[in-house]
């Protein structure tokens, strides 16, 4: 009886452990990821990948000045129904993630209110998916920081 | 700035498509191939879901 449990705590055991390589200590791929979100592509140039941090603050940006350009709305937490929290929390943390971009734009006073007009609401797309990107863009330079890619 | 639906889309689709071939692929080839790869789908999608929605809204 006591065989059986321990086999089974055993198994139990190795059913638990997480898979794929460890994580590297903090402080090889923070600074990367910490700089990529700040600065779209800065966490590549960093880590002197510099062609693919160009073209990385190439992309983001320009898709970021094309949603202000557009006249784009930022997104705010709301609460209320789940699919407004949902909509509104996650637009919110998409345009937290442009970094600099998102926190300077704020902070020069761009508020544009949530209009109906097809361009807008290409804009409004425009401004997450810059966020969106750039947090491709900061897993990319986890990667290369973590040395699982090149 | 305003542009058309179509302009809007095909800008999106050529700014995503650098962003994933970038950050997608080993090498750089694969990278421009599967850049190219992803603008493409996403034309060929406009394309598609236009005239879906043409003959959709006769």
């Amino acid at each position: 009886m006591l065989v059986t449990l321990k086999k089974a705590m055993a198994k139990e055991k190795t059913v638990k452990e997480p898979k794929g390589p460890p994580l590297p200590p903090v402080g090889t791929w923070m600074p990367a990821v910490l700089l990529g979100w700040l600065v779209p592509g800065g966490g590549h140039l960093l880590l002197k990948r510099t062609g693919r941090g160009v073209l990385l603050l190439f992309a983001i940006t320009a898709m970021f000045l094309s949603g202000l350009l557009m006249r784009g709305a930022m997104f705010q937490p709301q609460s209320g129904d789940v699919l407004t929290t949902l909509i509104n929390t996650g637009g919110f943390i998409g345009d937290l993630c442009s970094g600099l971009l998102y926190l300077l734009s704020t902070a020069f006073g761009y508020n544009q209110p949530d209009v109906p007009g097809a361009v807008h609401d290409y804009g409004t797309k425009f401004l997450v998916a810059a966020g969106l990107l750039n947090i491709l863009a900061m897993v990319d330079a986890f990667e290369i920081a973590a040395g699982r890619k090149q | 700035m305003t542009l058309t639906h179509f302009e809007a889309a095909v800008l999106f689709a050529f700014l995503t498509s650098i962003v994933m071939g970038v950050v997608t692929k080993q090498t750089d080839r694969d990278r421009v191939h599967y850049g190219i790869y992803v603008f493409v789908s996403f034309v060929v999608a406009l394309f598609g879901l236009g005239w879906l929605m043409y003959f959709g809204h006769r």
